[in-house]
């Protein structure tokens, strides 16, 4: 059987730079500045300038069940609580902390516990105090995806190991290089929202973890490991949920709708820290790649590290260096500036050359239909663009921009080059503001 | 890192696929149908394709000038619609008329549109129209039409097109069957296959055009729907009603317009059904002028009525979107 869906592309997919390079911890920043704001609402502060913090220390404490905590990545005193420039190129408050270079580990952070005991809400509060959010990119708090309303009853957990984006091989590594975990976490999910069954979807382009991830679930009748046809973007949820189990989530509706949650495969092994070594998400694995990175590399990299620092301890970045991207290519964030420290999301730091990341002139549509046959979504991305641009934001609608999931395969394809996305961030955004006014 | 990086939306990577890559390509695709051009009509041939594509580059990058717009003349599009314009002119029409009708097509019914991507109407049937509303004798007169250079002679001999000969002949009475109508002048499936018989000079060849198109739909810049659905249409149609269908698919422009008029990006529909839909409405109204019409040929209007419909059919077919639910009624 294949598994797959409809629409898609398969771009060029660069993983040869960095996909045989295993997981390496890198040294901790002299300086670490830790976004309030990562994932959901922004949390609040709890450490003021001045104080002495401790790896794993929580530095603010959630908003609201909509929010997560954050938890200092190094020892050292707070030197500021600021705002700093994101990696979206946005200023929002963060807590800067000056390494004291002794790397003090907080009380109990990292140690094993037996968890096997614990009930489903209690796991559910671990993985709540530990900061633990989706970490394919969007951040989503992973506590809230696991609280589904009592009468949506789920049915299967979805890890998400596909990994479609062009470029990223950060979980790729993880699962040849960490399987139990993953597989460990997947239980403790599968635990709180009592589901029965288990899904590992992966790309047949990662055979290697294929391999892995089939031969370590193999004694296990309720996990499955499916391997997925090799197209953009198969890791979307909807997508990836169509793929493995034939249902389409309806348009505006969650994939609970249908019985699922998708978790991936980074957020499952985070889960498993949190919950197994009570160790909050304070560092994540980073693909430092693209043709214009010296030393292409997968890096354990605290979160709050500035950008700049990843990028030379892979060997600075090479001449032709055109445009560095947070996340991946086809929906990451083009950087404003290299100090922009790690978050929870960042799955990629993408050093691009001008031959691949060139900025284009666009050109008339010549509706060729392109854009349409590729939607995974099945919109016109052609005729969404051409409203918004005409400021038919309520046509936009009805065409349905609410459900773009802004992909960018659309754009990927477009012969006319149009920045398909850009106008769809437009239209979204004024659409939102419309909503809020009446 | 001193360097300014640059900022803009995803994705942050392209597919190297271009306009101007698109427009080559199809040029290129159109080489076998030129050579047999040249092949039956001789350099004749040639040279009235030249004088289309120099009217229709000078014309667009001129209006382009004037209007103080980006001259974009290298994307190839002038360049095409000019090859498929002189492909509907008789051999021995007079070279300046295609100058003209190309000076048309380029400056009417493209650039007053809007220029590429704008216009409603393929630029090179509305080239063709405009010929033959002003010169209908230079167009359709059997003076202006030859018979190939190969085959039984090498004179250019005057001669009506097997659409002519045929519709002529049913419409004086004639019982027989439209094979043997044809073969009373020469001319078999097979001559109206690779295109030995007269016509325009780049419709006769059904065979080069096929093997143009094949590689088009093959590379993905051409939606087989259309050729499929607009061929088969007028096949079951013309079969239905006791013509020869076989006669009807090969003879004519039908090859030239479903290949290649009716594929153009701008000027059809953009989803798959709504392709479907377009080909069909070709075929039928293709069917009725030929048989029911005053004209012996119908795909070129056909294909004009089809472009005017395209918004409509656009906004018939949107297609329905992943997870689809139906509104609730209030
Ligand atoms: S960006 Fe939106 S419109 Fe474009 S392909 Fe993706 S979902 Fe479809
Ligand atoms: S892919 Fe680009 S040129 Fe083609 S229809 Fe879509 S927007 Fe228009």
């Amino acid at each position: 059987m294949k598994y797959t869906f409809s629409g898609g592309y398969h771009p060029p997919d660069g993983k040869s730079f960095s996909e045989k390079m295993p997981i390496e911890k890198m040294p901790s920043p002299k300086i670490a500045a830790i976004h309030l704001h990562q994932g959901g609402r922004p949390s609040k502060a709890i450490v003021a300038v001045g104080d002495e913090v401790k790896v794993g220390q929580p530095l603010s404490e959630a908003d609201g069940f909509m929010s997560v905590p954050v938890h200092a990545s190094i020892s050292g005193k707070v030197k500021a609580i600021a705002k700093i420039t994101d990696a979206a190129g946005n200023k929002t408050d963060a807590v800067i902390i000056e390494s004291d270079g002794k790397g003090e580990m907080y009380g109990g952070v990292g140690e094993k516990v037996d968890y096997s005991q614990l009930t489903a809400d209690e796991i559910r509060n671990k993985i709540a105090a530990a900061g633990v959010v989706g970490m394919g990119g969007a951040r989503f708090p992973t506590h809230v995806k696991l609280s589904p309303p009592a009468e949506k009853k789920i049915n299967y957990i979805i890890l998400n190991g596909v990994e479609c984006e062009p470029y990223l091989t950060a979980d790729d590594r993880l699962m040849q290089e960490s399987p139990e975990t993953i597989i460990e976490g997947l239980k403790l999910i599968m635990k709180v929202v009592n589901a029965e069954n288990g899904i590992i979807g992966i790309e047949k382009n990662k055979p290697e973890s294929i391999k892995i991830m089939k031969d370590k679930t193999a004694s296990m009748q309720n996990i499955k490991v499916i391997d997925l046809e090799v197209k953009y973007p198969q890791g979307g949820e909807k997508q990836l949920i169509v793929a493995s189990i034939g249902k389409e989530v309806p348009s505006g509706g969650l994939p609970m709708d249908v019985g699922v949650v998708v978790s991936n495969v980074g957020t499952a092994n985070a889960v498993y820290e949190a919950v197994a070594l009570n160790k909050p998400f304070y560092e994540r694995i980073v693909s430092v790649t693209g043709e214009s990175i010296t030393n292409p590399k997968n890096l354990l990299a605290k979160i709050g590290t500035p950008t700049s620092e990843l990028i030379e301890y892979c060997g600075g970045v090479k001449e032709d260096v055109y445009k560095v991207v947070n996340g991946g290519p086809m929906m990451g964030a083009a950087m404003y500036s290299m100090e922009a420290p790690v978050h929870k999301g960042t799955s990629g730091i993408l050093c691009l050359s001008k031959e691949n990341a060139a900025v284009y002139e666009e050109q008339p549509c010549i509706s060729c239909g392109k854009c349409v046959s590729v939607c995974p979504l099945k919109l016109v991305p052609t005729e969404i663009q051409m409203n918004v641009q005409y400021k038919r934001f309520e046509q936009a609608e009805k065409l349905g921009i609410l459900d773009c999931m802004l992909c960018g395969t659309c754009a990927y394809v477009c012969p006319a080059k149009r920045n398909l996305v850009h106008y769809f961030n437009i239209g979204k955004a004024k659409i939102a503001e419309m909503k809020r006014k009446k | 890192m001193d360097k300014m990086l640059i900022v803009s939306a995803n994705p942050h990577i392209r597919d190297k696929s271009s306009i101007a890559k698109i427009m080559y390509i199809v040029i290129i695709s159109l080489i076998p149908a030129i050579f047999a051009s040249y092949w039956f009509f001789g350099f004749r041939a040639i040279f009235l394709i030249l004088v289309a594509i120099v009217s229709s580059v000078i014309t667009e990058a001129a209006i382009q000038k004037f209007r103080k717009k980006p001259v974009t003349v290298y994307d190839g599009s002038a360049i095409l619609t000019g090859i498929l314009l002189a492909f509907n002119v008789p051999a021995n029409i007079p070279w300046w008329i295609v100058m003209l009708g190309s000076v048309f097509a380029i400056a009417i019914a493209k650039q007053a549109f809007g220029g590429l991507g704008y216009n409603i109407f393929n630029p090179a049937l509305i080239g063709r129209a405009f010929m033959l509303a002003s010169w209908p004798v230079e167009m359709t007169s059997n003076k202006f039409w030859t018979e190939p250079y190969t085959g039984k002679t090498m004179d250019a001999i005057s001669s009506a097109t097997p659409l002519n000969l045929v519709k002529t002949a049913l419409k004086d009475g004639s019982t027989k069957e439209t094979v043997e109508i044809l073969a009373e002048k020469g001319v078999g499936y097979w001559e109206l296959f690779i295109g030995n018989v007269s016509g325009c000079i780049g419709e006769t060849s059904f065979m080069a055009l096929l093997i143009g198109v094949i590689a088009l739909i093959i590379l993905g810049l051409v939606n087989w729907r259309v050729p499929f659905f607009y061929i088969g249409t007028v096949f079951i149609m013309t079969w239905l009603m006791g013509y020869d269908p076989v006669f009807h698919i090969l003879a004519g422009g039908l090859a030239l317009g479903a290949f290649y008029m009716a594929t153009d990006m701008v000027t059809s529909p953009i989803s798959n059904n709504g392709n479907i839909i377009f080909a069909l409405g070709l075929g039928f109204l293709t069917v009725s002028i030929r048989v029911w019409g005053g004209y012996p040929e119908g795909v070129s209007y056909s294909i004009l009525i089809m472009n005017c419909l395209v918004p409509l059919i656009n906004k018939f077919t949107v297609p329905k979107k992943f997870g689809f639910v139906k509104p609730k009624k209030a």
